[in-house]
């Protein structure tokens, strides 16, 4: 049974379930802030770190997606610290693929693209890394470029979460982290991609696109989640 | 004693180049080059890339004549989906390409080589350059300015942005032409056609004075190369192949695009990073050739545009060999890019909505040809069974003139240049008869590991201590 709670955000006064994230509450009384990783409908991991948020009495930032809320609870959410981070976290984004916007399947359409340009980013202060990445366009409809990805592995998530084929993964650690399907075979050969395309829909990135699609033509339509999620959750109750 | 004279950087042209000039002991002009001097890399870094990026990936190329490489990569794609572009596609691709040609024409004649005609190759360099054509003719300075703008509005209608639009796709365009967009470009053209009028009213009494230069720059018999439409009219967007010679008679004829390499090979040489295309039966060097609007002018039949057919008669007259008479076929190119913009939104069929071929892949190999301003642009790829790129040819309208811009920067020199006394008007001849050809460089570097290297490491005396020659 949630109880509800009545906690601070940016100095208002606000009220929210036990159950809900400081997320949640924060959108739901209009406060937003920049998420990655983070999709309605899917289960939150935490793994961008762009909605930290600073809690009184707690020296470190908490993400605010992964951040149960508590009563008496006093949440800042657009401080100079905070905000300098994100920045800074973004910037890593960049510095840590090879982001070619201007000939970007997704270039107009990237929710990484239009988080740096709501953070007022301009320049990359960071060396960039140059990473050897690949493309893997062995599946008939899709390709995977992994010089766009992010690794916020919404990918992972849906494929696991949604449609149940868990086809996508994350090998390596640390730096080295990639995503990979199945045991990291071609994905044209994956024997359990369903090529339902919620991956390629729910990529905040170019990272993963329809074949055929030139430059910024790639627009994804997230909406499909919160539909699936509403209904499935109608029907089981 | 023998001396070197280098003009670097060679200025108002596109990219970086420098000119080596070699003395003999009596002061008199022995060799001279054009090197180029920066690398760009294009063929080698879009390995791995979908095939379905390259047309907006090759744009980058260059910001002057994007299009140009927009619609040659576009084409390659065609044909490695194998399908038939729309003809509304098709004519709507050849617009967007005569509005390209049109503005950078403008910008080479106007900015670039109208200060050397308007106020002449001896005049002070402070001065020569487009500020100094409006100081003197404010006019013909706005004249240029709006050509080039009208030219790079056109693009803007079309494809969204002036400089890289993503319009042009693999299979035709991504959006039809409104009939709102159509009556825009109609409006403007009344007005450009009749600034181009005026400037070559202008040129064709001025060039006169220049008779020393042209019969000077890059003034000898060669090969011409251009892409030639039906029944030998003029087209800058799909046509075959021609080669002439230099007293106009067809060499080779009807090539299909994807037979290109029958007829060019590249040569590379330690001394520039632009190679050195020519035409293979005659062997290097002998199988010298240009490209660009003296070549169409001097291969095609007929424009098919009033105006610009009325201007050839007196053109034809000319000593077309001459480099000089680029400057006079850029201004009819023009001339005929207005028309035959007209004529091309004044068919009904330029309006149809099924302006894009969808396949898959269906070919692992495409080539794509069309006419740049400098000259014919070649694409060719190479995809593996997923579609991504594994090899990359590009051979650009500035390659195919290397040849002739060398001789032509060592014939300038050894008329004009005398060491006894060298004065600035002498050296910008040099760089006015690179200048003539209009290149690109920054298009035209993109081969990588295939430069010979020489290295010496002298002593202070001059002996050679150590060489290295990959």
């Amino acid at each position: 049974m949630s109880r509800v709670v009545t906690l601070k955000i940016d100095d208002r006064d606000v009220s929210g379930r036990d159950d809900e994230t400081v997320l949640e509450v924060a959108r739901e009384n209009g406060i937003d802030m920049p998420t990655l990783c983070q999709v309605d409908g899917l289960s939150s991991v935490g793994a961008c770190r762009l909605c930290l948020v600073e809690v009184k009495g707690v020296p470190k930032l908490l993400p605010a997606c992964t951040t149960y809320v508590t009563e008496g609870m006093e949440v800042w959410t657009s401080t100079e610290r905070i905000n300098r981070y994100r920045r800074q976290i973004v910037e890593l984004l960049f510095s840590e693929g090879n982001h070619i916007c201007a000939v970007c399947v997704s270039n107009g359409h990237c929710e990484l693209q239009n988080l740096a340009i709501r953070l007022g980013i301009q320049h990359i202060d960071y060396p960039y890394r140059y990473p050897k990445a690949t493309v893997d366009a062995s599946h008939e409809r899709f390709g995977f470029d992994g010089n766009r990805c992010v690794l916020c592995t919404r990918c992972v998530r849906v494929c696991d979460e949604i449609e149940g084929a868990h086809t996508w993964d994350v090998k390596g650690r640390g730096i080295n982290s990639q995503v990979i399907t199945d045991l990291d075979q071609p994905w044209g050969e994956s024997p359990t991609c369903t090529s339902c395309g919620k991956c390629v829909n729910i990529c905040p990135t170019g990272a993963l696109f329809e074949k055929g699609k030139s430059v910024a033509e790639m627009t994804k339509r997230g909406e499909f989640l919160p539909y699936l999620t509403t209904m499935r959750g109608k029907k089981q109750r | 004693m023998a001396q070197q004279i280098t003009i670097d950087p060679v200025t108002r042209l596109e990219g970086h180049g420098k000119i080596t000039i070699q003395l003999n002991d009596a002061g008199e002009v022995q060799d001279a080059q054009f090197h180029v001097t920066q690398l760009r890399g294009f063929e080698k870094f879009c390995e791995g890339r979908p095939f379905h990026e390259m047309p907006s990936l090759m744009a980058r190329i260059c910001g002057i004549c994007p299009v140009s490489h927009l619609i040659a990569s576009a084409k390659a794609c065609d044909a490695l989906l194998a399908v038939r572009v729309p003809p509304a596609a098709v004519a709507l691709r050849e617009l967007l390409n005569l509005a390209q040609l049109a503005q950078s024409h403008a910008l080479s004649f106007f900015y670039l080589s109208a200060p050397d005609l308007l106020l002449g190759m001896d005049a002070d360099p402070a001065k020569r350059n487009i500020f100094g054509v409006y100081q003197t003719n404010p006019q013909m300075a706005r004249d240029g300015i709006r050509l080039r703008q009208a030219g790079q509005q056109i693009i803007e209608i079309l494809g969204g942005k002036r400089i890289h639009p993503g319009w042009v796709v693999p299979g035709g365009v991504s959006e039809p032409l409104t009939e709102l967009k159509r009556e825009q470009i109609l409006a403007m053209l009344p007005e450009v056609v009749q600034i181009t009028r005026n400037t070559l009213d202008w040129y064709k009494e001025t060039f006169q004075r220049f008779e020393e230069e042209i019969r000077t720059f890059a003034n000898f018999p060669t090969l011409f190369m251009s892409i030639v439409g039906e029944n030998g009219r003029m087209n800058v967007y799909d046509g075959k192949l021609r080669f002439i010679d230099a007293e106009g008679k067809i060499v080779a004829d009807n090539i299909d695009g994807n037979d290109y390499a029958d007829y060019i090979a590249e040569a590379v040489q330690p001394s520039s990073y632009l190679k050195s295309p020519y035409y293979k039966p005659l062997g290097f060097p002998a199988g010298i050739y240009r490209v660009g609007p003296l070549a169409r002018l001097n291969i095609v039949e007929s424009l098919g545009t009033p105006l610009a057919d009325a201007e050839m008669p007196a053109f034809r007259q000319l000593d077309r060999q001459s480099s000089f008479h680029f400057h006079y076929a850029r201004l009819i190119e023009v001339l005929y890019a207005w028309e035959r913009i007209e004529q091309l939104l004044n068919d009904p069929k330029i309006l149809d909505e099924h302006v894009r071929a969808r396949a898959a892949v269906n070919a692992d190999e495409g080539v794509g040809v069309a006419e740049a301003p400098r000259g014919t642009l070649i694409h060719h790829y190479q995809i593996d069974k997923d579609g991504l790129i594994t090899r990359a040819n590009l051979i650009i309208a500035t390659g195919h003139n290397n040849l002739a811009m060398n001789r032509g920067v060592l014939q300038v020199a050894q008329h004009f240049v005398k060491g006894a006394r060298l004065d600035d008007g002498m050296l910008n001849r040099v760089e006015a008869v690179v200048r003539a050809y209009d290149p690109c460089l920054s298009c035209s570097t993109h081969a990588v590991g295939q430069m010979p290297l020489h290295v010496q490491l002298l002593a202070p005396d001059g002996s050679v201590v150590d060489e290295l020659v990959r």
